[in-house]
């Protein structure tokens, strides 16, 4: 039972500090970043050596903790604001399918630069192997990975919580998040604002890539896609540009995914997926605002 | 606005709809050029294709004519609705199954699908006889979806299609039995003459261009560009994109179908996430909002990815042989892209289509 709850929990940090990063920038620009999962992807490969070989050869993974944690963070904050300025911000105007549309072409390319130096081959990685070990927690055996994960989503969510609510550049984030021509007018610096959101949310897939590369020892260009898949739906289910709603829908999904993993009977398991997507469905239909609708991303007549 | 719009000007500005009841089918007549001019571009391509008689560009040209169904396929629905679906792929995978399910030598079918129905492993029918029933079921199982996601709107109803396209593949992926799971299915009749697809992509352009001027497809685009006064003019939106959600779902389900006669295989995953974007970015590149725009983003990008190729394989200018490095084709596609985007948001074409006479744009 708490080995469930322990799952549940470690797969919806996942999905939830993804749909975070999603959200963030969807707030200030109204942009759907497909680029997000490669931004995943590259911060894995940062930490190798380029090399077509199998075996990856670990060039910066092998730093201590203290210093590996902030340099895959600041890989991710770089490359993500490096987009900002270079793709997205002439596309500040552009209507929101053309900005989908060039935020794929971007993760195209980054992909298959990615590709370029490394191969398509899934490469195994031995990252933090310290963290593989199990320890034991009121009768359950937990990896200490997941304990880690839940607890540094848990200090991640905080952190950010803080500094939105706190800080001079948190006020003026959320305000642009509500209404971003008024905050404009009234005095907040829009590049600033849009760049800080762009760092924040290459941080935060910094960091899944962190957990996410302990988690499964290996490095494949792919991986990010399937977390960014999640946390895209998991920002629209949770109402788009609230970031509260897109951590709480996270969540749920992960729940949703391991409850029905364990629920179901074993011929329906394999189409798991389908249910969770036939789920999705489901709260959309009930809520197409999303679970807490944001406010100001109504249109008004 | 788009091109079509001036001809249904008379009905809506004028209080006396009876003193200037229009000229019957004044629209039709006064649009009809651009379909006919795209299909003279495919037609066009076409005879190039036989004139230089080789086997590999026979198989890039087919690929051109499906990409072409697909994306006006796509267009129907997203151009018309102005709402992003991602999950048109899904019904493109069910025509493509349909396809193999019928047209498969009934031998090789006991042993592929083994939970198929009796009647369906001993059916065994000409591929066009296949692909029209594979339309009709895409078209059919766009209906049961469309009654239920047609009332989202927005990125909502995104989403919704994508769950949609992810529940298509997942289940195709995991029923054994019925679609031979995540392995290939082989023994698809291949068709090399380039002309079925030549038809099926003219037929698909025809198709559009009809609903796109039909009373449906124009009150589908009022509702797209002015969602508030569609609604309070009586426009029933759910129902006018059902509309187009079917057609555009038949026209996958037939592209669908045609793609598993064109390469001879099909797996789920050859109808996901990778063919969703593609075509998706064709259709903007082009112009979203535009017939002629879907049409001539795919020749433009098809033409720009064969290209790339080419260079990629290595060319000799004279006596230097020069080739580009391996995996920058998908690079310079990429940012290609990302710079017609940049320069010109709407896409190419933006609403308009082509013609002989200069239309308006917006």
């Amino acid at each position: 039972m708490l080995q469930i709850l322990f799952d549940a929990l470690s797969l919806g940090s996942l999905y939830a500090l993804g749909a975070l990063g999603i959200a963030l920038i969807f707030g200030v620009m109204r942009l759907v970043n497909f680029a997000h999962g490669d931004v995943i992807a590259f911060c894995v490969f940062a930490l190798l050596w380029p090399s077509t070989d199998a075996m990856a050869i670990v060039f910066a993974g092998q730093l201590p903790w203290y210093l590996l944690v902030p340099f895959v963070l600041l890989c991710g904050a770089g490359l993500s604001v490096l987009c900002e300025i270079v793709v997205f911000r002439r596309f500040r105007n552009a209507n929101p399918a053309t900005m989908m549309i060039a935020s794929f072409a971007l993760g195209f390319v980054i992909r298959y630069f990615l590709l370029m130096l490394f191969s398509s081959r899934p490469k195994s990685i031995n990252l933090l192997p310290e963290l593989s070990q199990p320890i034991e927690i009121f009768g359950a055996r937990l990896p200490l990975l997941q304990l880690i994960t839940i607890i540094a989503t848990m200090l991640i969510l905080i952190g950010l919580t803080l500094f939105l609510r706190r800080t001079r550049f948190g006020l003026e984030m959320r305000a642009a998040a509500e209404n971003f021509s008024m905050a404009r007018m009234l005095g907040v610096r829009a590049n600033r604002v849009i760049m800080g959101a762009f760092a924040l949310s290459g941080a935060l897939a910094g960091a899944i890539a962190l957990i996410f590369g302990v988690q499964t020892g290996t490095a494949d260009i792919q991986m990010g896609a399937a977390i960014m898949l999640m946390a895209f739906i998991a920002t629209v289910i949770g109402g788009l540009g609230s970031l509260a709603g897109a951590v709480l829908a996270g969540f749920l999904l992960g729940a949703a995914s391991v409850i029905m993993q364990v629920m179901l009977p074993i011929d329906a398991r394999p189409f798991r997926d389908a249910f969770v997507y036939g789920a999705v469905i489901l709260v959309l239909l009930f809520r197409p605002q999303g679970l807490i609708s944001a406010r100001g991303t109504k249109e008004r007549v | 606005m788009s091109a079509a719009s001036p001809a249904i000007e008379p009905q809506m500005t004028t209080g006396a709809i009876v003193a200037k009841t229009p000229r019957p089918f004044v629209l039709a007549r006064r649009t009809i050029i651009t379909p006919i001019l795209l299909s003279l571009l495919m037609i066009a391509i076409a005879l190039l294709t036989m004139m230089t008689g080789s086997r590999p560009f026979n198989q890039v040209i087919i690929d051109v004519f499906l990409r072409v169904i697909l994306v006006v396929g796509l267009y129907v629905f997203i151009g018309n609705s102005g709402v992003l679906s991602f999950g048109h792929i899904g019904f493109t995978c069910l025509g493509a199954y349909v396809a193999a399910w019928l047209t498969i030598n009934p031998i090789m079918k006991k042993m592929a699908f083994s939970g198929l129905p009796g009647w369906l492993i001993k059916a065994q029918m000409p591929y066009w006889e296949a692909a029209i029933i594979a339309a009709i079921f895409a078209g059919l199982a766009a209906l049961i979806f469309g009654r239920i996601l047609m009332r989202l709107s927005g990125i909502a109803a995104s989403i919704a299609t994508f769950a949609m396209l992810a529940m298509i593949n997942t289940i195709y992926s995991n029923w054994e039995t019925v679609t031979g799971g995540t392995s290939s299915v082989v023994g698809i009749p291949i068709i090399r003459s380039i002309w079925p697809y030549l038809i099926a992509a003219i037929l698909s352009i025809f198709i559009a261009w009809a609903h796109a001027i039909s009373r449906s497809g124009l009150a589908l685009r009022a509702a797209r560009d002015e969602p508030t006064a569609a609604a309070a003019s009586g426009i029933d939106i759910p129902r006018e994109r059902l509309v187009a959600f079917v057609i555009s779902g038949a026209i996958m389900g037939l592209g669908g179908a045609l793609m598993a006669h064109s390469i001879g295989v099909v797996t789920p995953d050859t109808f996901y996430l990778g063919l969703t974007f593609i075509t998706i970015a064709m259709l903007v590149v082009g112009g979203m909002g535009s017939l002629s725009g879907g049409v001539i983003g795919v020749v433009f990008l098809s033409a720009l990815i064969q290209t790339l190729r080419w260079l990629e394989a290595g060319v000799s200018i004279g006596d230097v042989a020069f080739a580009i490095p391996k995996g920058l084709q998908e690079i310079a596609l990429g940012i290609i892209m990302i710079i017609i985007l940049a320069l010109r948001p709407a896409g190419v074409f933006g609403n308009r289509e082509i013609s002989l006479t200069r239309n308006r744009g917006d």
